[in-house]
């Protein structure tokens, strides 16, 4: 760098001279800022990525070493009903986990309501299922669902309902999975609700009561309009997260659970293939179905949101 | 008792609405925190008391034999150490690189800013799992499975921090930073002294996720480690379920240990939280 100090010259190159000095000394700078993430994110990320894509082409040994088997994983994804089922089952998981929306909405309004008291001590009870652990929350509830001594069903039987084995009945595992994962996300869409609330201009509602306007058809005609972006950004996170949904079907449902077939996810199924059964070549090729398969989703709601978001 | 044609008549509709949305409330923050009060509960009480129908709230003698066993069953404090390791060095980690990436991208001035720029963008999209069998290849490479750095290494460099880093100082006035230039100061100098201390919500935000993220995380650490001494205590909640499958007073002792330090945590800082948490929300 010591050349970049020679004596700056008065001919009329010197312009031209100092800078493409100052950008040499821009990249520098640059290197030096962006150049350790950027070398991290090159090793332990696109590197991989790339690697994924062709490990997909393999098939993997059972004691390390793979050979190219071009498109066959692909062919045989097609065909595994396996592979069938966890793609129905993440989306049922994805379609449940959008009731976390209208839920979040019911309980933004009314913390947002004028002259509400206790509304920090509310968000605070309700965003912990955010905050902890999904293992230790997968433990909770599965002591909570349990079929002889389960809180849930001793409540159910006070009211005259028989309970169930809500975990291990494939009738009813995939939705009460669904039910954690949404009692995880109430808090968090909740308070991002909140804040896209608190951006809505008074004068909206002042006009509307003045007109008459009742509260219910106030929610309607000024809240959810206004409250549509934070709605959308907010479904496309919830669709993304739950299409990748591991750790609670991990925890809560297991190998041995008989309801395995009808909750595993696309995730889980790609983790027993790649460290359980170490056939790697096929669920990078079950990993990269799926990225495809979010891309797509989002790009579809990327496009519907012209029909019912409403950008001021 | 009310007048509908005036304004008055939403005040009367509040009126009557209010005990009904106050019960709503109520049912709602019991459900979303009251399993975690039956953890706590469930986790003092012996195995043939949670055995008892109709089931005791209060344990009838607290006792702390279920945290006796969880200890004896797994090296729980050296999980709970390897969680706090593996937090503090990934969220430690992404705020500096981070927040210098960050700057770097939002303030200099350099060829094929956009194109790089780009790149880390696309990082972004790819979801973590695709990438998770040839990383465990890299670490295994280097000899680092079943080693505290194989949980955290990865997880250092983040083009998630480094995008939402980037919109922040994006936000920030020039004009500091002007007059520093123009007293002579480095790039570094003014990252350092001008823009990190501007910066501060937006890197509380991002180490709050960064934290929360790497303390919950389970699938990166249940592949690299298989060595209880090395699990944080996501992983280790997945062991002691396969030792003490329905002893659930144990299971909530563990299940305890991971949850209440966040908790707490949470709770004292709770207004920070949220408040980094919605600001991401806008952001992203």
């Amino acid at each position: 760098m010591l050349h970049l100090r020679q004596a700056p010259s008065t001919e009329p190159t010197s312009r031209r001279r100092r800078r493409r000095r100052a950008k040499l000394k821009n990249t520098l700078w640059a290197l030096l800022f962006i150049g350790p993430t950027a070398a991290g994110l090159a090793v332990f990320y696109i590197w991989p990525a790339a690697q994924t894509l062709y490990f997909s082409f393999t098939r993997w040994g059972a004691f390390g070493g793979h050979t190219w088997n071009g498109l066959d994983n692909y062919v045989q994804l097609a065909h595994d009903p396996d592979v069938r089922s966890a793609f129905m089952n993440t989306i049922w998981f994805t379609l449940l986990g959008l009731l976390s929306l209208p839920i979040s909405l019911m309980l933004a309004a009314i913390l947002n309501q004028r002259g509400r008291k206790g509304v920090s001590v509310y968000r605070t009870l309700m965003f912990l299922p955010f905050v902890t652990m999904p293992a230790a929350v997968a433990l909770i509830w599965r002591w909570l669902y349990s079929g002889d001594y389960g809180l849930i069903n001793y409540l159910l039987r006070h009211v005259g309902i028989g309970g169930a084995y809500w975990i291990s009945d494939p009738r009813t595992a995939l939705v009460a999975v669904a039910a954690v994962g949404i009692w995880s996300t109430v808090g968090y869409n909740m308070v991002i609700m909140m804040a896209g609330l608190k951006a809505i201009s008074p004068h909206y509602y002042e006009a509307a009561s003045m007109d008459g306007a009742s509260p219910i058809r106030q929610f309607f005609s000024i809240t959810v309009p206004l409250l549509s972006p934070t709605m959308f950004f907010l479904s496309v996170l919830s669709v993304v997260g739950s299409l990748q949904t591991f750790d609670l079907v991990y925890m809560m449902i297991g190998h041995t659970n008989p309801a395995l077939p009808q909750t595993r996810t696309v995730v889980y199924l790609f983790y027993q293939k790649a460290f359980i059964e170490n056939d790697r070549g096929y669920a990078t090729a079950l990993a990269l179905v799926l990225l495809l398969v979010i891309i797509a989703v989002t790009a579809v709601q990327f496009r519907l949101q012209k029909r019912w978001v409403h950008y001021e | 008792m009310s007048r509908p044609s005036s304004p008055g008549g939403e005040r009367w509709y509040r009126r009557l609405g209010s005990p009904g949305v106050h019960g709503v409330l109520v049912a709602a923050a019991l459900v979303l925190a009251g399993p975690f009060l039956w953890e706590f509960l469930t986790s003092f009480k012996s195995l043939t008391e949670i055995g008892q129908i109709p089931p005791t709230l209060l344990p009838t003698r607290w006792q702390a034999s279920n945290y006796d066993a969880l200890f004896r069953a797994l090296p729980f404090a050296t999980m709970f150490e390897n969680s706090v390791i593996n937090a503090v060095a990934r969220t430690g980690a992404q705020l500096v690189l981070c927040s210098m990436a960050a700057y770097g991208f939002a303030r200099i001035d350099f060829p094929g800013r956009n194109a790089v720029f780009g790149v880390f963008l696309s990082v972004l999209l790819v979801p973590s799992q695709l990438l998770i069998i040839p990383q465990y290849q890299i670490m295994q490479d280097l000899h680092l499975l079943n080693t505290l750095p194989a949980l955290f290494l990865p997880g250092m460099f983040s083009a998630f921090g480094t995008f939402l880093l980037r919109q922040f100082f994006l936000g920030l006035p020039k004009e500091l930073e002007e007059a520093a230039r123009l007293d002579g100061a480095n790039p570094l100098r003014i990252y350092w002294n001008i823009m990190l201390p501007l910066a501060r919500p937006g890197l509380m935000a991002l180490g709050i996720l960064t934290f929360l993220w790497s303390w919950n995380d389970l699938l990166w650490p249940l592949i690299v480690t298989t060595d209880t001494r090395k699990m944080p205590l996501s992983v280790g909640l997945a062991s002691l379920q396969g030792q003490y499958t329905t002893n659930y007073p144990v299971l909530m002792a563990g299940a305890l240990i991971a949850t209440l330090p966040v908790i707490v945590a949470f709770i004292i800082m709770q207004k920070q939280v949220v408040e980094g948490i919605a600001f991401t929300g806008l952001k992203g």
